[in-house]
């Protein structure tokens, strides 16, 4: 069999040769000893996806703040409601004679102010932000959850294909929006009708993302010779596609929250919204919406503002950031 | 070419029909008051004669089947609470140039923004005026929309020194508008024009012009940005997109006659015919901007055929 030889291959059979030539015989037939050194200098490497790329993602210095921020205002909303001298987020503050503490600005007592009922902002604020964000961490869980389990189903299942592919096609071409007006136009507003109605129009895209996945890497060697050996379906799609496919998974997620808090943020300003006794930060944004034509009382449309545009920004520099670390490609081996 | 047109354009028709008959049976799950103007005044025999009237006593399949031939005869059916018994179309027909104008406006505007933005970004990559386009292109995209639509209202209105609400015949007040809806759609082709130039200039074509001597500024607009701007077609459906929704914000913001502004109001209103009727319109929009998107791109790179496309496995 005729077969092609590099020159470097050839170059280093004939080196390989003369050392062996050059050996006396007791040499050649004893036991080598293990050289750690030597070992690392041919082809092992303790090279570790995960430590990778989370080395990468260290190196960029302000995705790592913005974790530690995120994590800052998720542990902070959880722990708020439980500090002492906080305010219920839905009480209405009465004075000593009974009078509603309206429009109060930023004080010692109500650090950022009271809205027009006197309910006290600061609790609205970090009770809204955790409403909104709880919102946004389920469609992103919920729509990961679907769209993996009929994503690899169409990536796998061949007879599927076709089926799912002309949902999609048909799907894909109404506007979102549309969906979301339509579907919390017709439930009840509440937690459930939101999360239901951005999971509805979400869901198949994320399918789709997996499914194009799935497509790609299912034929690779690796997977052809994990099927040759017998490995049954479900553990070569556990065990071979889904670790390969976390990454992905997780910067559609992170990308998820940011989206969803804005679609709370849309769909409570066209009046179909959360009811008023559960705060968010699309209800404490309209109601700053509705006041800011006095430039003293502002300052209710701007503490919801500041603190979704850090939210929504943070979790979508973060999602860049570890896609990009996650790419094998910005790894230096 | 044919084969795929006619594939795709049956592919739209299907998908309205599917929007349509879905559209139309949720709505009839909505409360009966939407039908009514004064719906607590009346009895309970009129309310049930009204219902007859209006057909929706039917069973679902007939109501569906009427409901179509009204859609052939271009009747929408009737408003009952924004309107009381005025036809949706009559109401629609005043609205609907305002917003196309708007809605070019602003697309023209993130064209002619967009694209210098792109080409600065690429040109000067990794340096200050990349990280300022960088900057804002996250804020545009991460910030929902109704933020920074309610800041640039609050204080652009101060500084251009024009009324809050919109007026059609004062210039001046479409500033606003245009600006804030064209903000998305030019974050957006900044963002792919960059990425497909900076990918385009370390192609060997550029290092050949730049051994002949060619300029770099000719460079960067003779050769990297039209082969850049080609895939940038397959993003005008979205950005279509973009405008339709913006259009919703927007309109209701500045209190704009025209459609978005308008399923706000009837949202508010509950009319269940006219929440159906502009559903409906918006979503044919977003279906045949897609069609044409994709038309175009076929028509703007003769490279790109779709024949196929559907072929995977």
């Amino acid at each position: 069999m005729l077969r092609y030889k590099s020159k470097t291959v050839s170059k280093l059979e004939n080196k390989v040769q003369e050392q062996l030539e050059n050996m006396s015989d007791e040499e050649l037939l004893s036991f080598a000893e293990f050289d750690e050194e030597n070992s690392e200098k041919t082809a092992y490497s303790n090279y570790s996806y995960w430590r990778s790329t989370f080395q990468a993602f260290r190196k960029n210095k302000v995705a790592v703040v913005l974790v530690w921020l995120v994590l800052g205002i998720i542990f902070f909303t959880i722990i708020q409601p439980f500090l002492p001298g906080q305010y219920d987020p839905n009480y209405i503050n009465n004075d000593s004679t009974g009078v509603q503490y309206r429009n109060i600005a930023p004080c010692s007592q109500f650090w950022f102010g009271t809205n027009s009922i006197g309910q006290d902002l600061w609790a609205r604020i970090w009770a809204g932000t955790r409403n909104s964000m709880m919102i946004g961490i389920c469609v992103a869980i919920i729509e990961a959850l679907i769209g993996i389990v009929v994503g690899v189903l169409w990536g796998y299942v061949r007879k599927l294909d076709w089926f799912f592919t002309e949902i999609y096609n048909i799907l894909d071409n109404i506007p979102n929006t549309i969906i979301l007006i339509l579907i919390s136009y017709i439930m009840k507003p509440g937690v459930g009708t939101l999360i239901f109605a951005m999971c509805l129009t979400r869901w198949i895209q994320m399918a789709r993302f997996i499914r194009n996945q799935v497509l790609i890497i299912r034929d690779r060697e690796y997977n052809l010779a994990s099927r040759c050996v017998g490995t049954p379906t479900k553990k070569v799609v556990t065990r071979n596609l889904l670790p390969y496919l976390v990454s992905v998974i997780m910067l559609r997620m992170a990308l998820t929250v940011p989206e969803a808090i804005g679609n709370e943020v849309f769909i409570t300003y066209i009046g179909l919204g959360l009811p008023t006794n559960i705060p968010s930060l699309g209800r404490l944004i309209d109601d700053g919406r509705q006041l800011m034509m006095s430039a003293s009382l502002r300052y209710q449309l701007i503490f919801p503002t500041v603190v979704v545009s850090i939210v929504t920004i943070s979790f979508y520099i973060i999602g860049n950031a570890f896609s990009d670390a996650a790419d094998p490609k910005n790894h230096i081996a | 070419m044919f084969q795929y047109l006619t594939k795709r354009i049956g592919r739209s028709l299907l998908t309205l029909i599917v929007i349509v008959t879905l559209v139309f049976i949720l709505l009839r799950l909505m409360p009966i008051e939407g039908y009514f103007e004064n719906y607590d005044k009346l009895t309970e025999e009129q309310i049930q004669v009204g219902l007859r009237e209006m057909g929706l006593t039917d069973p679902m399949p007939v109501q569906i089947l009427h409901f179509y031939q009204q859609l052939l005869h271009g009747d929408l059916g009737t408003s009952r609470r924004y309107r009381a018994n005025v036809a949706v179309v009559d109401i629609l027909k005043k609205k609907i140039p305002i917003s196309v104008r708007l809605g070019c406006l602003s697309i023209l505007l993130s064209l002619a923004v967009g694209l210098p933005l792109g080409t600065w970004m690429a040109g000067h990559k990794g340096k200050w005026p990349d990280k300022i386009g960088t900057i804002f292109i996250v804020f545009i995209q991460a910030v929902p929309a109704v933020v920074y639509f309610l800041f640039i209202q609050l204080y652009g209105t101060t500084i251009l020194n024009v009324p809050l609400l919109f007026d059609e015949d004062n210039v001046r007040c479409w500033i606003l508008p245009v600006i804030s809806m064209s903000l998305g759609n030019t974050a957006y082709y900044g963002m792919w024009l960059r990425r497909y130039m900076v990918d385009e200039s370390t192609k060997d074509y550029v290092k050949l012009a730049t051994a002949k001597g060619v300029p770099r500024n000719k460079i960067m607009i003779h050769h990297i940005f039209r082969n850049s701007f080609v895939p940038l077609v397959q993003y005008l459906p979205t950005s279509f997109l973009n405008t339709v929704i913006g259009s919703i914000y927007i309109e209701s913001l500045y209190s704009i006659p025209g459609m978005g502004g308008l399923l706000v109001d009837v949202i508010k209103k509950n009319d269940n015919n006219m929440v159906q009727a502009i559903v409906l319109l918006y979503a044919t929009v977003g279906v045949i901007g897609l069609l044409l998107g994709d038309i175009l791109m076929t028509i703007v790179d003769p490279r790109i055929s779709f024949g196929k496309k559907g072929g995977v496995r």
